[in-house]
């Protein structure tokens, strides 16, 4: 049974530090606070383990680890990768991905803008509501709309210029609108807190002077935005990257699958290579971890700026 | 953001261009996610009551009330392994990762050397889609080529044999949800006023009193967040199981039903619906909850 002892072996060895806790002053802090580093690092270790495991496994060879198994060293090669390239198709989906997410990002981040400058400038009686009408679709489970949206996607027509399929399923504007439909609620909810913060002394002299609402929203809101705005374009870039039902559902060429959805063309139907898989996993998360490690704070601030109001 | 200013101007101070200009920045957004989200929602409910087969007209359809619910509650075998499913889903992430996680966020607010280091090793996997967990995950529990065959030498197909892998993959989704909860929690404890624990601490509290008594009743709106994401997010599980089998053989869940009904090649609509309906009216429960917390929140 080593699957379920994981998570107990985790809270089992929780508890040792807990009761070593540093009691208030006097040499036992020391100690206690040496324990508590040592178990979150073991912790942190485990946590890090299946990410690293999959990395170790994409540089091997896999009829290496087909003879020596898997518990063993050696065997390293870059072959997984330049196989899993070709395979997934990555250098075409991961084209497919950034068509998909550009697009919905700046179109979620600019509705939202809109959404929450109104609600938070002029202050409607209705805006709750409107908020909440948001916020809640953010919140709904996709599935319990499929087959409505597939209905309603199948039966739009388009020019074919738009969508070579000739209506929004199976179409890159089918999706990010769905997207975009989906990610604006939280994005709004958070902007308009932020912006219901500014000072509205600095719109006084904006109209006083005469500036037309568009004015005061691009030249005065807009770039006291930007902390908030980085913030959910770094989180709404990995989820939307990451975003994985609506693609699988309404795009229906493999051509068009983003990157998230073509990891099962690593998957044989009777066999499966798992270290091509690893090298292909690696793939897909690399964009995600770059932007993790390059814009950390932006993520983690983004994330808990829904829930704490930052 | 203490008080809300009253002295906003209302629409109708504004007039002429400026007017249909808020007007457009409203009504855009709105008419999208009323016409993609909340129109399909209401569509889902009412094709429930029908029983359209989705391959001829809607007209063909006839209105045969609540047969469809009938029929998922008495001849539809994986209704009740599913519902189950969701409900062990929830169970484990409520009673283990979500406490897990803010366990580990209390750990990481006392500021040890390397906090940074575990915050971030811990939240990692928040970065990697479900699905790409579910891959990751793969490379551990395979039959073959996996690591705990691996060290055991056990033949247990992890994901395949229906006795485990429901487990199998709550415990590669508990990695991801400790996370997520961890860092919303910590960002909780973060905006705590330190005077209080200080408070506390003059007056005698130990530090698990000062916690349980103090701190976590101050955080009750971070508590009450923290739980409806765990109920939604368990509600929603889809693309770990749908990535592993697509969600058979013991891995049955609402989401993985519906989709199957609908996408697969006997396309059922009404019946599919009457499942999402059930999947709406479960989560708008907890939508409710969470949108009267936030919102209560946003008014003080």
């Amino acid at each position: 049974m080593s699957i379920g002892s994981e998570l107990p072996q985790v809270a089992v060895s929780g508890r040792n530090p807990l009761t070593a806790k540093p009691r208030e002053g006097g040499p036992a802090d020391k100690s206690g606070r040496k324990g508590l580093a040592i178990f979150l690092a073991a912790i942190s270790l485990v946590w890090l383990f299946p990410i690293a495991w999959a990395i170790l496994n994409s540089f091997r060879d896999y009829a290496f680890t087909a003879k020596n198994g898997y518990v063993s060293w050696g065997g390293f090669t870059l072959d997984n990768y330049a196989n899993a390239w070709e395979r997934a198709n990555f250098g075409h989906t991961l084209i497919n991905s950034a068509l998909i997410t550009i697009p919905a990002v700046i179109l979620t981040l600019f509705l939202s803008c809109c959404v929450a400058f109104v609600v938070a400038r002029f202050s409607w009686k209705i805006n709750i509501l409107l908020l909440g009408v948001f916020t809640a679709a953010n919140l709904l489970p996709p599935q319990s709309l499929l087959i409505p949206v597939y209905r309603m996607f199948r039966a739009v027509e388009v020019p074919e210029w738009f969508s070579e399929s000739g209506t929004l399923l199976n179409s890159y504007a089918g999706l990010i609108l769905v997207n975009v439909a989906f990610q604006t609620g939280f994005c709004s909810f958070v902007l308009s807190n932020y912006m219901k913060a500014l000072p509205r002394e600095l719109y006084e002299s904006a109209v006083i002077d005469g500036a037309s609402v568009l004015r005061q929203f691009w030249q005065i809101t807009l770039p006291l935005c930007r902390p908030p705005l980085a913030a959910l374009a770094t989180l709404e870039v990995t989820w939307i990257y990451n975003e994985f039902f609506w693609a699988t559902v309404l795009l229906q060429s493999g051509d068009k699958f983003p990157v998230t959805s073509s990891l099962n063309n690593l998957r044989g139907e009777f066999f499966t290579d798992n270290n091509l898989v690893a090298a292909g996993s690696v793939i897909i998360a690399l964009p995600t971890l770059i932007i993790f490690f390059l814009l950390q704070k932006q993520f983690v601030s983004g994330l808990t700026l829904g829930a704490t109001k930052g | 953001m203490a008080s809300r200013p009253r002295r906003n101007k209302g629409l109708n101070h504004v007039a002429g261009l400026d007017r249909i200009v808020v007007i457009l920045m409203m009504l855009v957004p709105t008419v999208l996610v009323l016409g993609l989200v909340w129109l399909p929602a209401l569509g889902s409910v009412g094709l429930s009551f029908t029983n359209w087969d989705g391959i001829g007209p809607m007209s063909d359809a006839k209105v045969i009330g609540v047969k469809n619910y009938t029929d998922v509650f008495t001849i539809y075998p994986p209704f009740q392994p599913a519902i189950t499913h969701n409900f062990i889903w929830l169970l484990v992430m409520f009673f283990i990762a979500t406490p897990l996680g803010m366990f580990l966020a209390v750990l990481i607010d006392k500021n040890v050397s390397g906090s940074r280091f575990y915050q971030t090793s811990l939240y990692l996997p928040v970065v990697l889609s479900l699905a790409l967990v579910g891959f990751i995950w793969q490379l551990i529990y395979s039959r073959d080529q996996g690591l705990i065959n691996g060290l055991t030498g056990s033949t247990i197909d992890w994901y395949g044999d229906q006795r485990y892998n429901l487990w199998a993959a709550l415990v590669a989704s508990s990695w991801r949800h400790t996370g997520y909860i961890m860092l919303l929690y910590l960002a909780g404890l973060k905006g705590v006023d330190p005077t209080l624990r200080e408070a506390a601490r003059v007056d005698g509290a130990s530090e698990r009193q000062t916690f349980f008594k103090v701190v976590f009743p101050v955080l009750a709106p971070i508590n009450i967040i923290v739980l409806v994401v765990t109920v939604i997010e368990s509600l929603r599980a889809f693309d770990l199981v749908w990535v592993i089998n697509k969600g058979r053989n013991g891995l049955e869940l609402i989401s993985t039903l519906v989709t199957s009904n609908i996408v697969g090649e006997a396309s059922r609509i009404g019946f599919g619906s009457a499942l999402a309906t059930i999947m709406l009216l479960i989560s708008s429960v907890f939508i409710a909850i969470y949108l009267r917390i936030v919102f209560r929140e946003d008014s003080r």
